[in-house]
């Protein structure tokens, strides 16, 4: 459990191409990360797979931070 | 140029003579071709002339359920699509007046509603493969109007303007939307028109001659090839010059 935020921090980094040490949980994927919304679409996908979870669109929509993405996939793994 | 040796095409309408013309295209052009539309035992006749790997999936275009799930079964036979080419389409011509809703929800269900529907399956996986090529088969009428076609029209030009609109939001991402727009195709339904008609639609047409399924599967080939990568958004006009636009 305690490596969701590792595996999260690493998809993020990935993705959005930012640097490790931004990537703390009150980070907001859009002011902080310079994620555009198809990036979060993105980010969802591969949070869905990694993790072999299903986020639901209306989900999708509540996740705003690395935070937000920790706390609904803990709930759901 | 122009080759598509190692990619995957998904035709819907690949029994007609637009949509046979394509798969041949695509397929000559090196690509792994699943034919798609109603009519299996066409289907079939089309595949075997092929001269690629080909398969044929069935799938009823007006029903929701089977749009979303055609993607995925023709992922299963050849593997992940990078190339989607929605031809399928129907008509139910009528004058406004005269026209029923049923008339107006079919062709808007099945000529738009399944192009949505089935590029929103095929375009996760696109995205996440940073490569894809989505082509709308739309036609000359979407553009310029066709009385009796109130219906059909406003299909084709809502076709135009959904391609334009996706292919702002997945351009970053290596996918190209577009569409092609025939004119008059040579076809049963124009073979069976009477030689007035015929002389008089060809008076029309610079070109003097109606247009060959050749001629819109060539331009699909093109927006296909990784050569038309920085092309999207685009209504190419496959007309004989009919209507310059």
């Amino acid at each position: 459990m305690s490596d969701v935020l590792e595996r999260v921090k690493k998809i993020v980094v990935d993705n959005l191409d930012v640097e490790g040490d931004k990537v703390v949980e009150s980070a907001s994927f859009i002011d902080d990360l310079g994620a555009d919304s198809l990036d979060l679409v993105e980010l969802v996908m591969a949070f869905e797979e990694e993790f072999n979870i299903e986020i639901p669109d209306d989900v999708q929509e509540s996740i705003r931070t690395v935070g937000d993405a920790v706390t609904h996939i803990k709930a759901h793994i | 140029m122009f080759t598509l040796t190692g990619r995957t095409a998904l035709v819907t309408g690949a029994s007609g003579g637009i949509g046979s013309a394509i798969a041949k295209a695509l397929s000559e052009a090196g690509a792994k071709v699943v034919l798609s539309g109603t009519r299996e035992g066409v289907l079939n006749e089309v595949a075997a002339t092929l001269p690629g790997e080909s398969a044929v999936v069935t799938c009823n275009l007006s029903d929701p359920e089977a749009v979303d799930g055609l993607a995925a079964k023709a992922e299963e036979v050849v593997g992940p699509l990078d190339i989607l080419v929605a031809n399928a389409g129907i008509t139910r011509d009528k004058l406004l007046m005269q026209m029923k809703d049923d008339d107006w929800n079919d062709v808007i269900n099945i000529n738009l509603g399944s192009y949505y529907r089935l590029t929103k399956s095929v375009v996760r996986g696109m995205m996440k493969r940073r490569h894809g090529r989505i082509i709308g088969i739309t036609s000359v009428v979407g553009v310029t109007g066709n009385p009796g076609q109130t219906n059909y029209c406003a299909s084709k030009a809502g076709m135009i303007g959904f391609t334009k609109s996706l292919a702002q939001e997945v351009a970053s991402r290596g996918i190209t939307a577009n569409a092609i727009a025939p004119g008059f195709i040579e076809s049963p339904m124009t073979d069976v028109l009477p030689e007035a008609q015929k002389s008089s639609l060809l008076g029309r047409i610079p070109a003097g001659r109606l247009g060959q399924g050749g001629d819109i599967a060539a331009a699909a080939v093109y927006l296909a090839s990784d050569e038309a990568a920085y092309v999207t958004g685009q209504t190419l006009h496959v007309n004989g010059g009919m209507a310059m636009i």
